[in-house]
Order: C-alpha cells, then structure tokens, then sequence
C-alpha cells in the first residue's frame, strides 16, 4: 500500500508540472556599457568620434529597464533562469556585476576591444553575437532596451528577432506572459499598441515606461560577487565583427538659437514661412 | 601592534576600490541624487522624520550595514559603512545622522558586547529594521546627560538592582539623544557603583515602551532638523536582569569602543556635508556670470574651490584609514579621533566657503548652501567636541613618544 500511494504522488507531482503556467525557463538580458546619461561628451578634435577617455561608464538606462522587468518576471514566479549578457571591454564585468546585484542568477561576456557606440561593433554584428549565445542558451525570451543612448540606432533587437526567426515586439510599456506567449503594450509616437505574441520564443525590447529600475540592496550586491559569469571572445564566435557603415564626421550639434519674442500671429506665420523654412 | 596594511592595496580613489565597495558607492550615490538630496530641503523646513526614505534605505540593507548576515545584517566592512554614510550624508545630513546612531551607537555595542540571546532580541529585528506593519524599529544611544557630556564618566542616572535581583531599577535622564522620537529601544549607560567612578558604569539594552519611560520635547535645533533629538526619561523603569550589556562595569569601556566606530560615520556624514557643499559651489560658479565671465574663472573663488577640496580630500583619505584600521582588527582610536575633527572642521569650512561663493543666494533657503551651514555645525560638537578629538589624539601621540 505504501509502494501504491508513492507512485500516486509522484503521478500528482508529474501533473502539477504539466498545468504549470510558467513558459519562460529561461530568460536572456542584453546590458550595454554605455557613457553615463549625466555626462557631457565632447567631440574629439578630429571629428573622428567623441572623446571617451576618463568618460564616466554605466549601464544603458533602457538595460536597466529590461534586466528589471526580467527580474520582476522571476520574482513573480514567470520566469526561471535570468542571465545577463554584455558586449565589450573588460570593463563590462562591472555592468555585469550591477546586472547580477539587481538579481540576474548569472551572466555572459563577451569581449572584445571594439568600439561598442556604433564607431567599430555594429548593430548587425552585436545581434549576430547574440544570436550565437541565443542558439547556445536556448532562451525562451530575449529582453533588450529599446537603443543604446550612445548610437541611438535601436537596431540590434529587431535584427537579432529577425535573425532567429522569432517574433519581436519593440517598445514595450508593459510585458504581460499569457498562456505560451506574450501579450506586449507598445509605445509608438501615435500611442500605444496592444499586440499579442502567441508562442514564445521571443525578443522584446524596453522602453522608459515599461518599469522603474531598482537600487542594488547591499546583500545583493555582495551576493553579486559569488555569481557565475562565463567570458568569451568576439573574435571566436564565428562573426564578422568588421563595420559594414563608415562614419563619416562626428560633430556639435549647432548651438541654440536665442528665441524671440515676435508681436502678432502674422509675424509668427511670416517668420515660420520665411526664416524657418517650416511653412509653404 | 602589527599594521597589517603593508603588502595590501591602498585605496585613495573611488576607482581603486574593491569592486563591491564601487557598485555600494554607486547605489548609495544614485539613491541619494534621487531620493534623499530633492527632498532634504522639504524635510529640513518640516523637521520631518523622512520614513519613507529610511525606510527604503532599511529595504536597501543600509539600517544593519556592519550587522553579519545570521542577524540579518548587510554585513559589510567599516570601509564600506564610511563609503554608504559620504553618499547618503551628501544627499541628506539628517538621514546620514539617523543611519549612523542607529548602525554605529545602538547596534555595534549589542552585536560587540551581546550575548546570543540579546543579538537575537535586540540586534535582529533592528538590523532588518522593517517590520511587517511597514514600521521601523529604530535604536537610540543613551550616555550624555544634562549634567555631562564631555565628562562622560560622571554619569548620574543610576541602575539599582531589584530587592529579588532579578531587575534592574533605571533612574535618571539622558541629554541629546537622536533618533528618541522614533525609537524602540536604547542602549544606555547608568552608574551601578557610584564608588568606582567611571569603573562604576554599566551599559543596559532598554526597551522603551517600558514603564515610567518617557520622551523630552523635541529639541529646536539649527540643522540636522529631520532627526528628532530629545532627553530620555527613566522613572523608576525596571528591565530585566538579562538586559545588563557585557559586564557590570564594563558601561565606560564599552561607550568608548562604541565611540571609536561611531566617529568613523560622524566623518562620513561631515564629508559628505563636505562634498555636497563643493558640488553646489562649484556648479554655481560655473554659472554664474560676474566682471563678464563666470565666477569660476576668478582667482578668489578658485582659491576657495581648492581649499575645500583639499579639506575635504583629506578628511576623506584619514576616514578611509581609519575604517580600514578597524577592518584589520587593530587598535584605531587615535586614527578615528583624526578623521572626526579634521572631517568635522572641513565639514564648517567646506559649508561656509559655500556660502560665500554663492554670495546672496547662499544666504537663501532657495539653494541648499545654507543648509549644509546648518547641517555641519553639529558634528564639531556630538560623538566627542574636537576638544575631546584633541585630548584623544595627543594621549595617543604622546604615549608613543614616552615609550
């Protein structure tokens, strides 16, 4: 009787398993090191690019929004394995390390030298890098931000979707996980957007609405210390790593005009048809 | 005694810091930016206690930073306790002060000198301080009195045992205490052996909603105006014979050991007054245009700009040495002496210079030069006048000369 009654459990057990609502095992975390959002860069000399020496480095705040969600997926029982992955020099352990105190369980670097700001890496090669660590890890979502404040291309997300065949939704104010798949609100210029993502795997990309990052709690951040993170090199991964865009020129942005005080609607029209170019 | 600094990393910059002590930099510097520097203001015209603050910086693990893991504590070293308290201090003084009594003064001496049972009372609940209504426990440090402050062995509140021993009868009133308002316990020092002197102290854990407990009126103080300050009143409060704290007469050595570390935070919150005082003067100069430039490009207030850095700098890297000392188990009392007086020096002289670069507008709530005025007055005078931080540092100095 007490053989008879085990293997009832274990049928219970094996049941309980297969109703489970969770589809997302494992989630994959882009982080980008990006120059600090509060900084003031300045445009090298040679127009060349900007001057990164002595810049102040930090996650890319749209990073901060997706490793955020993909812990609250976690910390909600959605979602299982989060693993935090970055793109660049040795420094990017640091992004990294931020990354895991904010709860990720591991993380993946890979190095390399390369400009990451557009300059030298890409968006077609950093998504064709994610793309193998994707096929390595078998994911079943990719959280990315939306665009790093450094390029501002927001190009790498929908190129890695459209690399692996899987569905995207970009701009994403609000990530729900619905039965096998996603339901995602999206922020476009017009409003938001409502679409359904039915089966899962899937890359979704961040943006500011979606979340509010959390600080690092103190036990975090020592905890942070004793996760794994696995390293390899961008060079053997079996990318071409090399610019497929020139940059041309990098400069200023024309400084402001003063504003001025015009004295009736006629002149505003007058000056927006004629100095402003803006009206025919 | 064997410095076992030599063959080890110094860390003089934020950038050569072990990375955990950066990304704690980091946290608590971003948290202060966003949470604590746009409200201080507010809570400084209110003297209002910033719960919700505290209590996200409780969630954070900064209410039980040195506190070890088993009680609940963030435990982390002193360096990093003195990087937290720079960051937090630079955003608000007052949250920096209330972290600092409760961390340096209610907590050390108990996880130090307790027995298991009292850490598990009356360390763990206040090192994760949040408890499940959403309030804070909160401790307080009671051993100045209106009659002595720098004369700390003179304590006249007095601990009687009860006529079946199994009590002790607290009587007497403790001066200036932070974090009275909102606490629910206090480590407090009373006289057990009058004939012993200073020998003669003991140090109790207090719960205070004991009977015959009270609270003074909240003291009306030029700054640190979030942070209730008040007396303690003992009447005829008995607490039972276990809340005795290490040995009876161990009340002086224990205050001054406790001391020791609690002037690590004091310099922290005065370098942090410190580097917020430069910041806003800095920026404020490089705006302001006077003479066809901005102010910033004028000798004199280039002059000033430096001599606070240097200050403050300085005060910072004898912080640092101190913690470290106190991290490698040797003897700091003289290096934590120096890092409170000369923080605490930069903290009045970075504030005022402030003021002066910002000229009218540093006289004005509208900027927070004065403030941070206010704010550093106090740090020359609690956790040990500089006069004290003097006597301290010469008897230490000296002792080596005579051999």
């Amino acid at each position: 009787i007490f053989g008879y009654s085990k293997s009832i459990r274990s049928v219970l057990k094996f049941s309980y398993h297969k109703h489970s609502t969770m589809s997302i095992n494992k989630v994959l975390v882009g982080v980008k090191r990006v120059v600090d959002y509060a900084v003031k860069i300045r445009v090298s000399p040679d127009k060349s690019g900007v001057d990164l020496s002595n810049v102040k480095m930090s996650m890319n705040p749209f990073c901060e929004i997706a490793v955020e969600e993909a812990v609250r997926l976690k910390e909600a029982k959605k979602a299982g394995e989060v693993i935090a992955v970055s793109i660049g020099p040795k420094q990017c352990s640091e992004t990294l390390r931020t990354a895991l105190a904010m709860g990720c369980d591991r993380a993946i670097h890979v190095t390399t030298d390369l400009r990451t700001d557009y300059m030298q890496l890409q968006p077609l090669a950093t998504a064709q890098l994610f793309q193998k660590v994707a096929e390595a890890e078998q994911p079943d979502l990719v959280l990315m931000g939306k665009q790093g404040i450094d390029s501002d291309a927001g190009q790498t997300g929908p190129m890695l979707a459209a690399l692996l065949g899987w569905p995207q939704a970009t701009f994403a104010a609000k990530v729900e996980p619905v039965g096998d798949g996603l339901v995602v609100e999206r922020e476009t210029d017009s409003g938001t957007e409502t679409i359904s993502i039915p089966k899962l795997p899937a890359v979704v990309t961040c943006d500011l609405r979606l979340n509010e990052p959390r600080y690092a709690t103190l036990p975090n951040i020592m905890k942070a210390k004793k996760k794994k993170v696995d390293v390899m090199d961008a060079a053997e991964m079996g990318v071409d790593l090399t610019a497929k865009n020139e940059v041309l020129e990098v400069y200023d942005p024309p400084p402001r005009k003063e504003g001025i005080v015009v004295g009736s609607v006629d002149e505003l029209v007058d000056k927006l048809k004629n100095e402003a170019g803006l009206i025919q | 005694a064997n410095t076992s600094l030599s063959g080890r990393r110094q860390y003089t910059t934020h950038s050569q810091l072990p990375e955990e002590h950066q990304m704690i930099y980091e946290m608590c510097r971003n948290f202060a930016n966003e949470e604590l520097a746009p409200n201080a203001g507010e809570w400084d015209q209110k003297h209002a206690f910033p719960t919700e603050a505290i209590t996200h910086m409780a969630e954070l693990g900064l209410m039980g930073i040195n506190v070890p893991g088993e009680y609940g504590g963030s435990e982390l070293d002193a360096l990093a306790y003195a990087i937290a308290m720079e960051e937090i201090s630079r955003g608000c003084a007052s949250a920096g002060v209330i972290m600092s009594a409760h961390n340096s003064l209610y907590l050390w001496p108990i996880q130090e000198f307790g027995t298991p049972e009292q850490k598990e009372k009356w360390v763990a609940p206040y090192a994760q301080p949040v408890k499940e209504d959403g309030t804070l426990n909160i401790g307080c440090f009671g051993l100045s009195e209106p009659g002595n402050g720098s004369d700390a062995g003179a304590a006249s509140t007095t601990a009687t045992p009860s006529e079946d021993g199994s009590e002790w009868i607290i009587n007497g009133t403790k001066a200036w205490i932070t974090n009275a308002h909102e606490s629910s316990a206090a480590v407090i020092f009373a006289t057990t052996d009058k004939s012993l002197k200073h020998k003669g102290i003991s140090a109790f854990v207090v719960p205070l909603d004991a009977e015959g407990f009270s609270l003074g009126a909240k003291e009306d103080k030029l700054g640190i105006r979030a942070s209730s300050t008040s007396n303690l009143i003992f009447d005829n409060v008995r607490i039972p014979k276990e809340n005795l704290l290490g040995n009876e007469g161990d009340g002086f050595k224990i205050a001054m050991k406790t001391l020791d570390g609690g002037r690590i935070g004091v310099a922290g919150q005065a370098v942090g007054i410190a580097s917020a005082s430069i910041d806003c003067a800095a920026n404020y100069a490089l705006e302001r245009v006077a003479f066809g430039k901005p102010i910033a490009a004028l000798q004199s207030i280039q002059n000033k700009i430096s001599a606070m850095s240097v200050a403050r700098d300085s005060s910072r890297l004898l912080m640092w040495r101190a913690a470290m000392l106190k991290d490698a188990g040797v003897k700091y009392t003289k290096e934590a002496a120096m890092a409170k007086l000369s923080a605490s020096e930069a903290s009045t002289m970075c504030s005022h210079q402030a003021i002066q670069v910002l000229g009218g507008m540093g006289y004005v709530s509208d900027m927070p030069a004065e403030r941070h005025y206010r704010d550093a007055r106090i740090t020359e005078i609690y956790e040990g006048t500089s006069e004290i931080q003097h006597l301290v540092i010469a008897g230490d100095v000296l002792k080596e000369y005579k051999g």
